[in-house]
């Protein structure tokens, strides 16, 4: 079992208001949350709650009107612009709800993507890119297109192309959401087995609650806070993941 | 990223289709309508290019343009043949004229008279007769391209239907009875009326009496003689002014292009395909920016910098200029050659597909720069809306 010692992310009195004056909207209300390397944290709650406003904050894609957000000893809101996106395709990878995969570009080369942002050569992009889909029983459909493949099999190639750069942080948006509740199972046994690395955090949004098992700790959120924060580490984690 | 933003551009065949269409359509309008606007600028000057063997043309200093008549005074010849510098000066006479055809059809004419004893002036190229039939006694030239056309007999003549104008038939100009005895080809000119060639001397008895009758002075100047300054000896000393066929070909063009709708013509028509491309690119490529935003945005997101979007932007944006340029100005070039011997005036020097490259050049920066925009702009926090 990987040891959770180190903190991945720390977010203190986190705020966030979309808009102005009378239209405004407060999404996030002063959040409180320690991420630790080596776990999987999902954050669960109703729609709307800033589920996903916290995660892009946490991911440096969204700046907090209040409060701060340290990710592995790093300010993102106070970087200048250029280093937080240089930060962010470094050490941070995305697994979106609807997959965003380029339709243009075949498996590998999606997968590929984070690596050619970094610079690094086509050739060696698509050999790590290949490896990568290996790992999560994609290599066989390497050279498939987005439309091409099933949900599961996009989603598979997400997390793949999320992970494909080694980065310490991954976060994922709704990953099952879209699939059908085998599929989703299957997505998140597998984010489990290759996504959990020592010194990677994994933070994922859902709302669906038959994935919960899956967590080491689960943030609930309501309104823009922290509502609780439950660990399931008590429980055995063979219990925990079975399906 | 090169190969992911090339990628994203092909992958979208409709909308890369209707890029390339829209940018080669508005590359053929502005180098098309650049090539006929240069070939029929340069066709007000195609008389005095045929007219050769002259280094300079002695003039009146009011006259504006070759189809002008100013006359001079006989006295201007050999006054001209004493400036230092002159190797040789002959006289041509350039009128307007009523010619009757044997059918009896009227047609105005221009008439060109042609030193006698050289000749000098004549046309380039000898359809059927020699130069020297024009010595025989009452004979014309006539324009392969005009006795099946102005020069052409309307009405039956002779047992024979409407037919060209041809060798050895008689017409009379200005009541003076003359046979047509050779028939020429020179190139296409701007101006329309036939141009008829004679001798100096048969032109100057069929027009009517004036006091001065000599339209130019067609001047060689000494060989290693400067022409600028021979030219600048016959204006101080005669009053006349000398020209360069260089110069008295910018001179027509300027003064036809001024007094004529045409450059405004086409100037519209070609700012027209500016605008046209420049509305029609900006508005596909933008079209494709939006259907790709969230691609765009995933990119943001996973660590793109500004200036990666912008060059991929600019790569895409490029390579449908590219393509779209490469068909349009191939397009115009291929129309050109289709329509050679038409009649249609086409003239595509360098400057023509430099000019094109401009438009399509405006018109893709326009493009790019509104996609751009939007791309720049694109929140990446988008990417997680489902």
């Amino acid at each position: 079992m990987i040891q959770h010692t180190e903190t991945a992310v720390v977010c203190r009195g986190v705020k966030k208001v979309y808009g102005e004056g009378a239209s405004s909207v407060q999404a996030l209300r002063g959040v409180d949350l320690e991420v630790r390397s080596g776990e999987l944290l999902m954050l669960v709650g109703p729609s709307g709650c800033g589920k996903t406003t916290l995660i892009s904050v946490i991911a440096g894609i969204l700046d907090p009107t209040g409060g701060e957000c340290i990710v592995f000893g790093e300010n993102l809101a106070a970087m200048p612009q250029s280093r937080r996106t240089a930060f962010r395709g470094k050490s941070i990878g995305f697994v979106f709800q609807a997959y965003n995969l380029l339709p243009a570009l075949s498996a590998a080369e999606n997968v590929a993507v984070p690596l050619l942002i970094l610079g690094q050569r086509r050739a060696q992009a698509l050999q790590r890119a290949q490896a990568a889909l290996e790992k999560v029983g994609m290599g066989d459909r390497s050279h498939s297109r987005p439309s091409q493949l099933s949900g599961g099999q996009q989603q598979r190639v997400a997390i793949a192309r999320a992970l494909v750069h080694d980065p310490r942080l991954v976060v994922c948006d709704e990953p099952t959401s879209a699939l059908d509740a085998d599929t989703g199972q299957r997505v998140m046994s597998l984010l489990r087995e290759v996504a959990i690395a020592p010194g990677r955090a994994l933070v994922i949004v859902t709302h669906d609650s038959r994935t919960f098992h899956f967590a080491d700790r689960i943030a609930r959120m309501d309104d823009g806070h922290i509502e609780s924060i439950t660990d399931n580490a008590a429980e055995p984690a063979s219990a925990r993941h079975a399906p | 990223m090169n190969l992911v933003a090339l990628k994203m551009l092909l992958g979208d065949k409709l909308k890369y289709i209707a890029l390339v269409a829209g940018l080669a359509f508005a590359a053929l309008l502005v180098t098309q309508q650049a090539s006929i606007f240069t070939g029929y600028a340069k066709r007000t000057g195609a008389w005095i290019r045929d007219t050769g063997a002259a280094d300079l043309w002695v003039m009146d200093p009011q006259l504006e343009f070759t189809e002008d008549r100013k006359p001079l005074l006989d006295t201007a010849l050999s006054r001209v043949r004493g400036v230092d510098g002159v190797e040789w000066a002959v006289p041509l006479y350039k009128g307007w004229l009523r010619t009757r055809l044997p059918d009896g059809t009227l047609v105005t004419t221009r008439v060109i008279g042609l030193d006698d004893a050289t000749l000098v002036g004549a046309p380039p190229e000898m359809i059927e007769g020699q130069l020297e039939d024009l010595r025989r006694d009452r004979t014309i030239f006539v324009h392969a391209d005009q006795v099946g056309d102005a020069l052409r007999l309307r009405e039956p003549f002779a047992g024979e239907g409407p037919r060209p104008l041809r060798v050895g038939d008689v017409v009379s100009i200005n009541d003076h009875q003359l046979e047509v005895a050779g028939v020429y080809r020179s190139t296409a000119e701007f101006f329309w009326d036939p141009l008829i060639f004679t001798t100096y001397s048969r032109a100057l008895s069929i027009a009517p009496a004036e006091r001065k009758q000599n339209s130019f002075v067609l001047v060689k100047v000494r060989p290693g003689e400067d022409v600028a300054l021979v030219a600048e000896r016959i204006g101080s000393s005669t009053g006349l002014v000398a020209r360069t066929p260089e110069e008295f070909e910018s001179v027509t063009m300027n003064f036809v292009l001024s007094k004529t709708g045409i450059l405004i013509n086409f100037g519209v028509t070609i700012v027209l395909g500016f605008v046209v491309g420049a509305l029609a690119a900006g508005q596909t490529f933008y079209m494709f920016v939006l259907d790709h935003l969230r691609h765009y945005a995933t990119i943001k997101a996973m660590g793109a910098s500004t200036w990666m979007l912008i060059r991929m932007v600019a790569l895409q944006v490029s390579v449908v200029a590219t393509i779209g340029y490469g068909i349009g100005v191939g397009a115009a070039a291929a129309a050109g050659v289709l329509t050679r011997g038409t009649g249609l005036a086409f003239e595509m020097p360098w400057q023509v597909p430099v000019l094109g490259g401009f438009a399509i050049l405006f018109c893709a920066l326009a493009a790019g720069l509104l996609g751009l925009v939007r791309v720049l702009r694109v929140e990446p926090a988008v990417v997680f809306k489902g």
